[in-house]
Parts: structure tokens; C-alpha cells; sequence
């Protein structure tokens, strides 16, 4: 073909489609170099694969759990399954703010509306955003959608971009200088870190001394986290979902009188129920000598049975909660997870046994 | 906006497709006219007026110069009868001078507007040197690329003074010239008579230049953001404490800005002018593999190109040539002989050469010195030719293999000793640091981890290592061949989409960006 006939020559016509191509094989490679270059949060710090599990759970969940390491680490979706029936969920992550919270309510509207909603207050003395990887690991692993957006929105600090979170890949491209075993293995699909949003630790450290509570200059819960728990209390009523709001039984980091005023004020300038378990640790049956795995900030299997245990009872006490033991598909998909459960937490005592500590989960599984 | 952030990534990609798509072919250069002054405004709304002011300058005195010579010259025409041929010369000499007036009129009002916005604190702070009471300094803002607009628009005054190109009427246009944003961050120096000849015409559509521009683009982001902005973060860490890092450290430092500073100008030169290529407009080279000189004034002819023929254009032989150092070249002959004498109109020309190209590059003392040293090591090399000459004729080394690799990196060396003065930006710490290599001998610390407490890990040395060896093999590709790499690629065509492939994908993972990074300004925007 030539020129002079008026027709496309060859090349005219092999370039673009090369260059076509080309386009296609940048892009697709830039997808795989994606997944592999971001964290895959599955062994040490876990807790960046959290909020992504929630897609996977097929059971309805009537009970949802919001909030920070308060809930993910010390209520036991398993024991109040197992003990009541309650079909729950936690959608909880490392340092997660009041905002995030929110907007994971917002996000699991799009899937299903819970009965009763429980929220832990202690993110409420956050009203700034606090740091990027504790951001990642609530943000990243939700879906897309106007709460994720939202979410970020909220919760970037400084130097955070939107499109980092768009393309983790600007975020992450760096670390080809520390990718592990762990990041090749998991490049397309991960392994479950929770049962129900519950991480479990079965591991004993007893609860140890505390720091005394540094006075404050004031101490007033922030106007923005305060604003977005009306906003949990008014999307809970838009709903018709039941909130309750809990402080977990921890003593650290502390949680100040003044604060606790507030949101017990708050509870009842909104009629929404408040329980502050630290005052009812010993009704709990709590033994903070055998029931928390770091020195009394969290609790471990055992300390989690226990306080899903209590809250179990408040929770069918007082709401009109479906024993899905009595719901044979839904008791099928638990029984899955309660296989997962009695298996890590086998696995997690055999570790004991032989080494004295975890090293597969934890502090000492961190690769980097 | 810098080069490297991503709404100019996206401003660029965007104005790509309005470009070609939705504006008429003939009507482009308005589209890039507006590009460039919206590139103006994001950047502060204020270097607007900076611009304006001297665009309009220019222009309004090219307009009357024109005028006033077609005037002149119309009347001459008209009465020629009248004009013997002295009259006539008078009369000529009479209208050069008006010319030149309004030369000076112009070059005045733009050069002291570059003036007073980049070099007052510099005069502020050399004269609280030596006062008691020192005065304080000005809240003045530096207009982004000041140096590299008003450069141009005085190359434009000159020549339309000298006759040898034609005023552009059109303003909006005159101001695209002045203002085309691509070159407005780090240049090249663009002429009228070059710029012009692709800027305004009308532009379509080439597959051709298109990936040439892009694939140069994915170059000049590769060089900066692999290399660049990697070993930028090293130096500064090594520089930056110079009573730990001497000695053997001063090399390493020497080496190291050597490969930062041609990635980082490079880059933006390449970004610059693939950009252009893309929108169908030819730049100017400014560089041509600088680092294979073989001597100074070689090297000088191959790096930042468009200044140094500016400089020459304007300064070196308006000065070598006028009546005033004319006559001094006469006195000095008849006084000195003329062995001397006809080389001190060139060295004093020279001399207020390398002063202005040390003050061009910044408002600092190390950069006057910088340009006097180069003045300094290209006068003694002249000088040392004879002796030169004598030792090649005693020795026939010059045609011997690896002489002229000895010669590349004896001017390599030389010209990486002299960027020292821009790496410490201190005058007597620049030459105690050099000094140091000299009695300072710590070469074994290089080798005990002390390289990786810079901010760089073994894979960021290893990375820059590489991606220098590739900017290294694609320059000895055109310094043996005489051909752009791109050529033989697009030969290829499958080898330079995958080339392009490549160059994004290494560029993209192993760039040096985003978070845990520093984002770096290119070093010549600051000019």
C-alpha cells in the first residue's frame, strides 16, 4: 500500500496499533505491580486487612461493632454467636476515627442494615486526623464508593493526596526494596486475619502498671468527632437501628472522667444508651492477670470470651435479636467460621507450647 | 506547578487533547497562549503582571523601532536625490542612535526589573557585610523563570535593533513567544527568530513527532525522578554536614552532583522540549553530551547551549567589537605589544562574560566566583596551549587510543571540581572541602556502611548506579553514531514502544516520589 493510492501504508497502520498495545501491556502491568507493591497487612500487623474481610462475609449480621483496637481486640464474634445466636460483626481498625466509623456505617448500609449498632467511644478524643498508615489501614481496604471518598476526604492529613488512595501504587512504589515472600504470595488473593472483624491473640501478658493520666489543658471531646457521632445517631434513627454506645473494660490509654461526662450527656441528651465497662470489669468475671496478651491494653482470647460474654447478655436483654443458631443456612456459614476460629486458636497454643510466645502473629511476625 | 507534580501531569494531558482535538489546527497557538499564562496563574497569580509588564515592553519598543526605521529609511528613499553620501551617513548614524536608544530604553526597563526582583537582597546582604547597622531586607517575589523571559525578550530587542529579524505585531502572540510555559521553568533561552518559526504555525496532528515527544518526555522523567531526586536526597546529606564528610566524602559528592545535576537539567530540558515536540513546536537543543568534552571550552559549547551562545551573541562580541574596546585593543598593542595586546580586549570581554553568567545563575557570591573560576581555568588553558602543542609534538599521545577517554575525563573531572561552589554554596568552604581531598585520607570510610546512613539504602545506589549506566550508553550511542537514540528505535518501531513501556513502568516503581520523598524543584527553576 502507498501513499499515492490515498491508502494507509503499513506502518501507518501497525504503529498506533502497537502503540494500542503497548498501552494495553502498561496498564495491565501496572495492575499487577499494584498488587504486588502493596502492603498485604498478613502477618505482624494485621491490621490493614480488616476492613476489606467484611466483602467476604456472606452471613447477615445483626449486631455491627464500630470502632478502634476497643472492639476488633476485645469483643469475640465467635463466643457471642456460640453463647446467644448474635450474628455480628466488628468493622474495626487500628486507630480508627470517629469519622471512619461513620463512613463504615454509611459503606455497610450499601449491603445490609443492621438491628443494633454498638460503638466504643475512645477514638472520640481524636478531632484531627492522626496518622497516614493508620488512615491506609481503614481506608484502603474499603470499597469504592461516596462513603470511601467521604472517608478519605476526612481523614487525610497533610501530606496525603486523594490520588494516592485512587492508585495505592504512587503510594507504595517504593517499597520494591522491601517486598517479602509474603507480598508474592498474596498478590491475588489474601488469608483471613479475622473472625467477624475479631482478631484473636490467645497469648497471657498480665496487665502491668499504668502511667499516670497526664492532666490536660482541656478537656473537651473535639467538635469533629463529636458532630460525626450525632451524625452515627442520626443515620442509626434515618435506619431504625438501635445505638448503644460502650466504653471497653482497658484501662489504657485512659479514658478521663471529664470525657466520660460528655458522652454519657451526650447518651442522654440523645436517648441512646452508654455503658463504660470499665466500672464493670469485676461483673465481667475479668482477670486481668490471665485475660489481656499485652500488659492490660487489650484483651486476649480468653479476657474477649469473657467481656462477649456480658455484652451478649445486655445485647439480647434488651433487644429483639434472631438466634441464628435456630437459622440452619445462616448456622452452616457460622460453622465455617467457628472451624477458622477453634483452628487458630489451636494453632496459636500449639506456638505456645513450644516456644513460650507467638511468633507467627504479633510483634514478632513483623518481616520488615 | 512543578515538572514532576501531577496536575501539570494532568494540565498537560489535558491540554494534549483539547489541542488536537477540539481547536482548529491554525488557531492552536491561542489555546497555547492561554495553557501558558493559566501555568502563569496557578503558579502566582501576581508573576502575571511580572511578565505582562516586560512582554509588553518589548514589544511596544520594537513596534517604534520598526516604525521609526521604515520612517527613515521611506524618507531616504524618497529624497535621495538629496543625500550626498555623508549626508546619508550622518543621516543613518542618526537613526542607529535613535534605534539604540530605544534599545536601551527597553533593555533597561526589563533588565531592571530582573534586577531589582532577584538581585536586591543579594546587594542588600554583600553591603551588611560591611556595615554595622545592617539594613534589612526586602519582601520581594523572584517571578517564576524571570531570567530565562527577560533573556529572551533582550536577545528580541537586540536583534530588532540590529535589524536582523521582524517585529511581531500581533501582541498576543509576541507574548506566547515570551511566555510559552514548557521553557518558562528552566529554558532553554529560546531566539524570536527560531521559537517563532514553529510556534505560530499552523499545527496538525503527526504520529511521528507525537511519540518522539512522548518518549522523550518518559526520559526526562526517568533521568530526574530515578536519579535526580534519588541523589539529590545523599548530597544533601552530605553537604549538609562538611566537618563529617571530607576528604574522600568531597569526591564522592563531586561524582554524585555531577550525575544529579545533568539528570535533573537534562531532564527538565528533555520534559521541555518533548512537550513541544508533542504540540508540534521546535525547541532548541541545550545540551549535547557535555560530559564527553574534551576540553572547557568544548564542554562549554555542549552544556546549557542556549546560554552560552546567548551570551556570546550579546555580550562577548557586542563587547569585543565596540568603540571603546577597540581602542584599547589598539593602546594595549602599541603599549604592550602585541602579544598582549590582542588579548586583552578578549579577556576582558571574557572576564564580563563568565561575571554575568555567575550572576545569571543566582544571587549569591559562590556563583561569582563559580563563573570567574571558569573564566579563570579556561584562560590558563588557552594560555597553556603552546605548551600543549610542545608536548604533543615531543609526545604523539593525541592520536594514541584512550587519550581523548583520558581527555573526557581530565574536562569531567575539572568541570565536576569547579559544580563544588554550587554544591556547598560557600566561597572558603568550597575550596577548604576541595582542599580536604587532598589531605584528608578516609577513602577506606567509603566502604564501611557510611554511604547507606545517607538517606539511601543499597537498592537506591543500586538503582541510580543502573539507571546512569543506561543514561551513560544512550549518550555513547549518540557521541559514536551522531544520531539520536530515538531514530534507531523508531527504526524498530516494536523496540521503542517497548522502550516507552519500559521507561514508564521504571519510572512509575522506581522514581523517587511521593511520600518518604522530598519532592525536588528542578535546580534550574530557581532561575
Amino acid at each position: 500500500m502507498s501513499k499515492e493510492d490515498g491508502k494507509l501504508t503499513i506502518r501507518e497502520v501497525l504503529f498506533p496499533l502497537l502503540t494500542l498495545a503497548a498501552i494495553f501491556i502498561t496498564v495491565a502491568a501496572l495492575w499487577f505491580l499494584q498488587r504486588l507493591l502493596v502492603p498485604k497487612y498478613q502477618r505482624g500487623v494485621v491490621e490493614g486487612s480488616m476492613i476489606e474481610e467484611y466483602y467476604d462475609s456472606e452471613e447477615p449480621h445483626e449486631v455491627l461493632f464500630l470502632g478502634d483496637c476497643e472492639v476488633y481486640e476485645n469483643i469475640s464474634t465467635v463466643a457471642l454467636y456460640r453463647d446467644y445466636g448474635i450474628s455480628s460483626y466488628i468493622r474495626g481498625s487500628a486507630q480508627q476515627l470517629t469519622w471512619q466509623s461513620y463512613y463504615l456505617l454509611e459503606d455497610t448500609l450499601r449491603y445490609e442494615t443492621p438491628d443494633v449498632v454498638v460503638f466504643s467511644v475512645l477514638a472520640l478524643k481524636y478531632g484531627e486526623p492522626q496518622s497516614e498508615s493508620y488512615n491506609r489501614m481503614t481506608l484502603d481496604g474499603m470499597e469504592w464508593s461516596l462513603s470511601k471518598w467521604n472517608a478519605i476526604e476526612a481523614s487525610m492529613t497533610e501530606d496525603e493526596n486523594m490520588i494516592d488512595y485512587i492508585f495505592p501504587f504512587l503510594r507504595y512504589h517504593s517499597r520494591w526494596s522491601e517486598l517479602t515472600a509474603t507480598d508474592f504470595e498474596h498478590v491475588f488473593d489474601k488469608d483471613r486475619v479475622t473472625i467477624n472483624g475479631y482478631y484473636m491473640r490467645t497469648d497471657v501478658l498480665p496487665e502491668g502498671p499504668f502511667p499516670d493520666p497526664m492532666p490536660l489543658a482541656d478537656y473537651t471531646l473535639p467538635e469533629t468527632s463529636m458532630e460525626y457521632l450525632s451524625r452515627i445517631v442520626d443515620l442509626c434513627r434515618e435506619n431504625d437501628i438501635e445505638l448503644v454506645l460502650i466504653k471497653a473494660p482497658t484501662l489504657y490509654p485512659h479514658w478521663y472522667d471529664q470525657w466520660d461526662e460528655q458522652v454519657r450527656d451526650f447518651a442522654a441528651a440523645n436517648n441512646v444508651p452508654y455503658i463504660n465497662y470499665i466500672y464493670l470489669r469485676d461483673q465481667i468475671d475479668l482477670d486481668m492477670s490471665v485475660d489481656t496478651y499485652d500488659a492490660g491494653l487489650h484483651l486476649n482470647l480468653s479476657g474477649a470470651e469473657k467481656f462477649a460474654d456480658y455484652i451478649g447478655q445486655y445485647l439480647v436483654d434488651n433487644y429483639d435479636l434472631t438466634d441464628y443458631r435456630e437459622v440452619p443456612e445462616v448456622a452452616q456459614m457460622w460453622q465455617d467460621d467457628i472451624l477458622f476460629y477453634d483452628e487458630l486458636r489451636d494453632a496459636q497454643n500449639a506456638e505456645l507450647m513450644q516456644y513460650g510466645e507467638l511468633r507467627s502473629w504479633g510483634a514478632n511476625a513483623i518481616e520488615n | 506547578m512543578l515538572f514532576t507534580s501531577l496536575p501539570f501531569i494532568v494540565f498537560i494531558a489535558v491540554l494534549f487533547v483539547v489541542y488536537y482535538a477540539f481547536v482548529p489546527h491554525k488557531e492552536r497557538w491561542v489555546l497555547l497562549l492561554i495553557a501558558s499564562l493559566a501555568f502563569y496563574w496557578f503558579a502566582d497569580p501576581r508573576y502575571l503582571i511580572f511578565i505582562g509588564v516586560t512582554a509588553l515592553t518589548a514589544y511596544v519598543f520594537a513596534i517604534i523601532t520598526e516604525n521609526y526605521n521604515a520612517k527613515r529609511k521611506a524618507y531616504l528613499k524618497a529624497n535621495k536625490e538629496y543625500f550626498d553620501s555623508e549626508s546619508k551617513k550622518k543621516y543613518k548614524n542618526k537613526t542607529t542612535r535613535v534605534t539604540r536608544l530605544l534599545m536601551l530604553a527597553a533593555l533597561l526597563i526589563n533588565l531592571g526589573i530582573l534586577a531589582v526582583t532577584k538581585y536586591t537582597n543579594f546587594v542588600i546582604d554583600t553591603m551588611n557585610s560591611w556595615r554595622t547597622e545592617p539594613l534589612s531586607f526586602v519582601n520581594i517575589i523572584v517571578p517564576m523563570g524571570i531570567s530565562f523571559y527577560t533573556f529572551q525578550t533582550v536577545s528580541y530587542s537586540i536583534d530588532i535593533c540590529r535589524g536582523t529579524i521582524k517585529a511581531q505585531r500581533n501582541f498576543f502572540k509576541f507574548l506566547l513567544f515570551v511566555s510559552f510555559f514548557p521553557q518558562l521553568v528552566q529554558g532553554p533561552i529560546s531566539r524570536y527568530e527560531d521559537l517563532s518559526q514553529t510556534l505560530y504555525e499552523p499545527k496538525r496532528y503527526g504520529f511521528r513527532h507525537v511519540s518522539y515527544g512522548f518518549l522523550r518526555i518518559l526520559w526526562g522523567y526517568f533521568k530526574k525522578l530515578v536519579v535526580a531526586d534519588r541523589l539529590v536526597i545523599a548530597l544533601k546529606a552530605l553537604t549538609e554536614s562538611p566537618d563529617e564528610y571530607k576528604g574522600a566524602y568531597v569526591f564522592v559528592v563531586m561524582m554524585l552532583y555531577a550525575a544529579q545535576l545533568y539528570c535533573d537539567f537534562t531532564g527538565g530540558i528533555d520534559i521541555t522540549i518533548g512537550i513541544a515536540q508533542m504540540l508540534g513546536i521546535t525547541v532548541k537543543e541545550n545540551f549535547n553530551l557535555p560530559y564527553f568534552s574534551k576540553n572547557i571550552k568544548e564542554y562549554w559549547n555542549r552544556w546549557h547551549i542556549t546560554m552560552g551562545t546567548w551570551f556570546t551573541d550579546y555580550i562577548f562580541y557586542p563587547l569585543s567589537v565596540s568603540p571603546n574596546m577597540l581602542k584599547l585593543s589598539k593602546w594595549s598593542r602599541q603599549h604592550l605589544g602585541n602579544a598582549v595586546g590582542k588579548r586583552v580586549t578578549v579577556y576582558i570581554s571574557c572576564f564580563a562574560v563568565w561575571l554575568a553568567t555567575g550572576i545569571w545563575h543566582g544571587a549569591a557570591w559562590h556563583f561569582v566566583v563559580w563563573g570567574l573560576m571558569n573564566f579563570v581555568v579556561i584562560m590558563a588553558s588557552q594560555e597553556l596551549e603552546p605548551l600543549y602543542a610542545k608536548f604533543h609534538g615531543k609526545f604523539a599521545l593525541k592520536n594514541k587510543p584512550g587519550y581523548a577517554v583520558f581527555e573526557i575525563v581530565r574536562t569531567f573531572l575539572l568541570m565536576s571540581s569547579l559544580k563544588l561552589f554550587d554544591c556547598y554554596r560557600d566561597v572558603g568552604l568550597t575550596f577548604k572541602m576541595f582542599g580536604s581531598m587532598f589531605y584528608t585520607f578516609n577513602v577506606g570510610k567509603l566502604f564501611n556502611g557510611s554511604l547507606l546512613e545517607l538517606g539511601l539504602t543499597g537498592g537506591d545506589y543500586l538503582v541510580s548506579g543502573i539507571a546512569i549506566v543506561i543514561v551513560f550508553l544512550v549518550s555513547l550511542y549518540k557521541y559514536i553514531k551522531n544520531k539520536d537514540f530515538r531514530d534507531y528505535l523508531y527504526e524498530k518501531y516494536p523496540l521503542f514502544v517497548l522502550s516507552g513501556v519500559l521507561l514508564l513502568i521504571a519510572t512509575l516503581v522506581f522514581g523517587a516520589y511521593g511520600q518518604g520523598f522530598d519532592a525536588s524543584q528542578f535546580i534550574y527553576n530557581q532561575f
